[in-house]
């Protein structure tokens, strides 16, 4: 065991299977000698080489393409792009390309691609750097969203995004990067991706969130404590596919359900989990389930940000609607 | 007609490469070294564009100092870059328009933006990308190269409308790795549109350096492929970049199309100030030979030989410049801070639904 920040951790990750495939490749902009802008591939290039950990031109369609193309003599890349708000450039190359690979060629092809990439509020970034954009991964068939809310859970997701020869999009939430630390195992080991997590359990109210707000949630489930609600906190962890079954367990025992997002309110992963729990568990529920989320504007310019994000005031208010209901 | 010689590919391609040559016509030592090429601005003229680089190069000082006392947000160093920013814009003229990158702030205050909303959009407020009637230009683009392409539609919008007037854009060494940057010069050429692509070579794009960029000798060569005419620059040279942007300019508005610049330059500063670290990619020695082609050294030991500028001039322009920067920040301090429900008022023309639904939480939000 090491105590480790999430950043740490995803070093850590690569570094693993960087020592473990000779086929896995690291690349992406300024992640060589200057270790990624976060520091993420911080000594990788100098530890395996410039020829498995390697920085590219500035082409965010080129990257992605780039992994593609190199996959068909076995390469596993895994590709950092640089903030996840510059997905738009590379939007064709992930969602048109990546995502089809393996159906277009009847399965005879394999995808064994990772897309890295920081995003996420409350960091003071410039435009088109802080936004949630995984509803519009979630929404693209041939792909895995995965999204860590801690060190432990990093290193184990990212191992198995690395080690699956499907096409997994990874994202870090740049608030959680060195927000704190915990023990995190040295050895390598998986978390298997699309199994949610529950951080807390309780019995009068489930709250799912994922990222970042799963602090957040757990703040709010620790306020309702003082007023005698027992909540449950689940962490998604893979925002696609959802794990429907451990949810509907919860909701089983608790009845009660509030979804929690950064992102904005408008589609996303969040209406999603609404809607299929809606469909499944209805006859469990006992009060309709309700969203926190972002209202459905642009990511504010850095002034406004902390209205704008969502936080345990948003996720108690909710949750004594749904619980009074 | 001479038979068809058996051309190599690589031959064509040396002798393509060896045709850009960098023009340089103030050297570093602030001598004219291409007096054929001297743009001859007259003395007030010369006067001027050197205020201009000094004040840029005070506020790039206060800039950088203000953002490490936190009263600054998003703020990408300028100095060293003043020839490449400051003669080029230089070179327009009323009515041109000018679509900057996230560097290029200072070229957007010299076209008219109020320096208060300069300070206003590096903390990220909206007011600060208002623009007052007359300032023909987009606020900086933050995704690299995404202006080029932008570019080559204003410039034909101005085509199309018949104006006597150009679209300047600019990116860096790493944004001609984009795709819009092939899009942008390639769709200009195709419509003959009035454009102006200037590249500022500053040798690293973030740590990337220029060679891991493109195999290509030059970037300015990236024009030909395009069918356009491009030109290699000394980046550091205030008179060659404005007489490459003037004739560019000139050729722009006469029907001739558009022209890739190519200028060499260098940021002495980080990539920006949230925490990029230069000593991790580049050398002190590479840092002190380029200090050496300070563009405001060389013009003004020329300025003085022509006893046109002087200690006492500069320090007027100095003081002048930190005048105009606490009265701006003074300004920008006492603008109300943006909320989230002025932002869902500005999203669309008519607003929508959901966003009607949203508001008064938002409005109970931001009252607590």
């Amino acid at each position: 065991m090491a105590q480790m920040t999430m950043i740490q951790a995803i070093t850590n990750a690569m570094a693993t299977e960087l020592k473990n495939d000779e086929n896995v490749l690291v690349f992406g902009e300024d992640i060589g000698v200057n270790g990624g802008v976060f520091r993420a591939t911080e000594g990788l290039q100098e530890e395996f080489g410039v020829d498995r950990v390697f920085d590219t031109p500035l082409a965010e369609s080129g990257l992605v393409s780039l992994g593609l193309g190199l996959t068909l003599e076995d390469y596993r890349p895994v590709i950092e792009i640089q903030f996840f708000g510059f997905l738009f450039e590379a939007m064709d190359g992930i969602a048109g390309q990546i995502a089809r690979h393996r159906v277009r060629s009847g399965a005879s092809k394999q995808t064994p691609i990772v897309i890295r990439a920081p995003f996420g509020g409350g960091v003071n970034t410039p435009e088109l750097h802080a936004d949630s954009l995984e509803g519009l991964m979630a929404q693209t068939p041939g792909l895995r969203v995965v999204i860590p809310s801690n060190p432990i859970d990093a290193k184990g997701l990212l191992i198995s995004a690395i080690r699956s020869n499907d096409p997994v999009i990874f994202l870090e939430h740049m608030k959680l990067y060195r927000s704190f630390r915990e023990d995190v195992p040295e050895e390598d080991y998986e978390v298997e991706i699309g199994k949610a997590s529950i951080k807390q359990e309780g019995t009068d109210i489930t709250l799912i969130a994922y990222g970042a707000m799963v602090q957040e949630a757990m703040k709010a489930a620790e306020e309702l404590a003082k007023e005698d609600v027992s909540a449950e906190v689940i962490d998604l962890r893979t925002v696609s596919p959802v794990d429907y079954d451990t949810l509907i367990d919860s909701v089983k025992k608790t009845n009660r359900a509030v979804v929690i997002q950064e992102a904005q309110r408008q589609a996303g992963v969040a209406a999603n989990v609404v809607s299929e729990l809606s469909e499944r568990a209805i006859l469990h529920l006992e009060a309709p389930i309700k969203r926190v989320t972002a209202p459905d504007t642009v990511y504010p310019f850095t002034q406004a940000e902390s209205v704008w994000l969502p936080n345990k005031d948003d996720i108690i208010e909710r949750a004594k609607e749904v619980l009074d209901f | 007609m001479a038979a068809n010689k058996k051309l190599n590919p690589v031959d064509v391609l040396s002798e393509i490469e060896a045709k850009f040559e960098m023009l340089q016509i103030l050297n570093e030592k602030g001598e004219i070294v291409n007096k054929d090429m001297d743009p001859k601005l007259s003395d007030d003229e010369l006067v001027e564009l050197m205020t201009r680089m000094v004040w840029t190069r005070v506020l790039d000082e206060r800039s950088t100092a203000l953002n490490r006392q936190g009263r600054l947000g998003f703020y990408a160093p300028t100095a060293g870059q003043e020839a490449s920013q400051i003669a080029s814009h230089y070179a327009l003229s009323e009515g041109d328009y000018v679509l900057p990158g996230y560097r290029d702030v200072p070229q957007l205050i010299w076209h008219g933006l109020p320096l208060t909303k300069a300070f206003l959009f590096s903390r990220g407020h909206y007011k600060g990308n208002q623009f007052p009637e007359g300032v023909n230009a987009l606020s900086p683009q933050i995704i690299i190269g995404a202006q080029y392409v932008q570019n080559a539609g204003v410039a034909l919008g101005l085509k199309k409308r018949g104006k006597e007037n150009v679209a300047i854009t600019y990116t860096g060494d790493g944004g001609t790795s984009q795709g819009d940057f092939y899009e942008g010069i390639n769709f200009a050429g195709a419509y003959n549109a009035p454009a102006i692509f200037v590249i500022q070579n500053n040798n690293y794009a973030i740590s990337t350096p220029r060679e891991l960029q493109s195999k290509a000798a030059t970037l300015a060569q990236k024009a030909v492929a395009a069918g356009i005419p491009g030109v290699l620059v000394d980046g550091m040279d205030p008179l060659a970049v404005y007489q490459v942007t003037k004739e560019a300019r000139d050729r722009a508005v006469a029907g001739e199309g558009p022209t890739l610049i190519e200028a060499l330059c260098y940021r002495f500063g980080p990539h920006t100030m949230a925490g990029d670290d230069p000593t991790r990619y580049r050398t002190s020695d590479e840092d002190s030979d380029w200090e050496k082609k300070d563009p405001i050294v060389r013009f003004r030991t020329y300025l003085e030989g022509k006893k046109l500028w002087s200690k006492e001039k500069e320090d007027e322009v100095i003081e002048q410049a930190k005048e105009d920067v606490k009265a701006a920040i003074k300004e920008a301090d006492a603008t109300e801070k943006q909320s989230v429900t002025e932002l869902m008022d500005l999203m669309y023309d008519v607003k929508p639904s959901n966003l009607e639904e949203q508001y008064e939480y938002y409005k109970g939000k931001e009252s607590k």
